[in-house]
């Protein structure tokens, strides 16, 4: 796998994450050594091996759909950047 | 001195009004003003606060209505939510975020009377293995200026290893927990997965994330622990299982229990003092009716890179939340809603966090999810089945907890392979979701380091059994860095 500035720019576009011009030869070079790292990977034969995504192999517990929680809307929204009669502001998304 | 004492000792004296929690508290805060301009231990402090919970527990101690660990002070790490006071994660994204609700791990050590003095000092977000990824500064290593204190957890392994606090709470996704303890000289446990909730504590890798106590000494780990434990409705993932008194198996005797020694881990890389003084706690097991059994784990190898896969593919979808819009930092002037999810992230996150999002999002991108994250997964059960295999043969593993001692302040923070690989060791666990603890178990060049027991599943007693009776015969746990004595 070989990471250029291409790469970068569209890995950080999946990320929502702004790179500068003079960050991304930083980039393409961290990218790089990290995935030689993990390149190593390929060596191991894991055909028919399950994958482990939860340690325990526990399965994700689901809960009924209930109301548990009181209304704190004022508590949540005093840690906004930007709100507004009870909710987030954000710039204009619809002209 | 009272910041010598062990938890029990403590309770002892608060019982026989030897002190009041008051004065215990005033104590560790007037250590930890003194201390901690220069260390740099905690990102805030709750002396106010302390003051006042203290004065509370004293009247429930006069009245016979205190909670079992009325007045004991402790810090937790600032991953851990707490309602009403300031909780970073170590990061500018989060540095004006007042967390409105409590973590159940704090809320559990509230109600057991324990007393926060502050929060401490991390890698932010818990990536990293120095304390330096901290955007409020790295911390120092109490026995060495010079030197890292270990990480992520390193504000709460130097405040306990400082004694400016008696225990703190550390979380351990590759190793956090155990190897600022082995770095600082202190004992620390990372539960099995799902031991101890996740709820209210902010998320890294939410497969391999686990809190832990970090103290001075095994006994004062089962204690903590046993408040910290157990299934909570609010984290999906959390445990239905009982908890046992971890306290009450410190003291069975070691005739008869088979320990693994992985050769494994005894390669090249490793300090080969950190080798002898592990060999001689082995004799000493030996020479306590312990068996010492060879056993083998051979996909290790393979953990750094199954690691360094799967932590930044669940940190980058975990870290997405942080966007600007309903808490944390948001950047000035965003020309649209793009411009402000972007700038926001990258202004408001660091080098290291940022790097391990971009190395997620690659992981999890169309075309190569199989070739890194299933590939990844599949080694974690490679990994997973090796411990399967050795612990047919034995009760416990034993190992190193780290290559080194602490190293230099800013040693290896131009290469992150480096700083990765110190967490060879640690790692292992974290993939399987098996319990491990560190203890000390010698010196070198004035400098701590630990032994690593990882036990099977839900056997956090035998881990601590097994330190504890070491630190019966030994005196490494009560060494403290002179600078505080």
């Amino acid at each position: 796998m070989i990471v250029d500035k291409d790469v970068v720019l569209n890995i950080a576009e999946l990320a929502q994450l702004k790179i500068e011009d003079h960050e991304i030869d930083h980039y393409v070079d961290s990218l790089s050594r990290i995935l030689q790292l993990v390149e190593e990977m390929q060596s191991v034969d894991t055909q028919d091996v399950e994958p482990v995504s939860n340690p325990l192999d526990g399965i994700q517990r689901l809960r009924e759909d209930q109301v548990t929680e009181e209304d704190q809307r004022e508590l949540f929204l005093a840690n906004a950047p930007e709100s507004e009669q009870g909710l987030f502001l954000v710039p204009r998304v619809v002209e | 001195m009272i910041h010598e004492q062990s938890i029990r000792e403590i309770l002892t004296s608060l019982d026989n009004k030897q002190y009041s929690c008051r004065e215990l508290v005033d104590h560790f805060i007037a250590r930890a003003s003194d201390a901690d301009p220069n260390l740099n231990a905690f990102i805030t402090d709750t002396y106010a606060s302390a003051r006042n919970e203290a004065d509370h527990m004293d009247k429930l101690r006069s009245n016979g209505t205190a909670p079992p660990l009325a007045g004991i002070p402790i810090a937790h790490k600032d991953i851990f939510c707490t309602r009403g006071v300031k909780t970073t994660a170590g990061s500018l994204m989060l540095d004006n975020f007042v967390a409105p609700y409590d973590a159940t791990v704090v809320e559990k050590l509230s109600a057991a009377g324990t007393i926060s003095i502050g929060k401490t000092n991390m890698d932010e977000f818990a990536m990293g293995s120095s304390n330096e990824n901290s955007h409020y500064g790295p911390v120092k290593n109490p026995w060495s200026e010079k030197a890292v204190p270990g990480g992520s957890s390193g504000g709460s392994a130097a405040a306990v290893s400082a004694r400016l606090c008696v225990a703190a709470t550390g979380t351990d996704t590759g190793g956090s927990i155990r190897q600022p303890a082995s770095m600082c000289g202190i004992t620390g446990i990372k539960p099995t997965y799902g031991r101890i909730s996740r709820w209210g504590m902010i998320a890294y890798a939410s497969s391999l994330d686990q809190a832990g106590p970090m103290t001075k000494s095994a006994e004062d780990a089962a204690i903590l622990l046993n408040v910290m434990a157990g299934y909570d409705e609010k984290d999906s993932t959390s445990a239905n299982q009982t908890v046992p008194d971890y306290t009450q198996s410190l003291n069975q005797p070691l005739k008869g229990l088979k320990l693994g020694f992985c050769k494994e881990y005894f390669g090249d890389g490793l300090d080969p003092k950190i080798e002898t003084a592990i060999q001689t706690a082995l004799r000493q097991f030996e020479a306590q009716g312990a068996e010492i059994v060879e056993v083998s784990l051979p996909s290790s190898k393979h953990a750094i890179p199954a690691y360094y896969v799967i932590a930044p593919a669940e940190a980058s979808a975990n870290l997405s939340r942080y966007d600007g819009v309903r808490y944390g930092y948001r950047c000035e002037d965003p020309v649209d809603l793009e411009d402000l999810y972007k700038r926001s992230r990258s202004e408001g996150l660091g080098d290291e966090v940022k790097q391990r999002i971009m190395v997620g999002s690659f992981a999890l991108s169309a075309g190569y999810y199989d070739a890194y994250y299933k590939k990844a997964q599949q080694i974690r059960r490679l990994i997973k089945n090796d411990f399967a295999q050795a612990f047919e043969q034995v009760d416990l593993i034993i190992g190193p907890t780290t290559p080194s001692t602490a190293f230099s302040l800013g040693e290896k923070t131009s290469d992150p392979i480096s700083m990765y690989l110190q967490d060879i060791y640690t790692i292992t666990s974290n993939l399987a979701g098996l319990p491990a603890g560190s203890f000390p178990v010698g010196m070198e060049a004035g400098l701590p380091f630990g032994l690593q027991i990882i036990g099977n599943y839900f056997d956090e007693g035998r881990i601590l059994n097994l330190a504890h009776q070491f630190q019966l015969e030994s005196d490494w746990h009560r060494l403290t860095p002179e600078a505080t004595t």
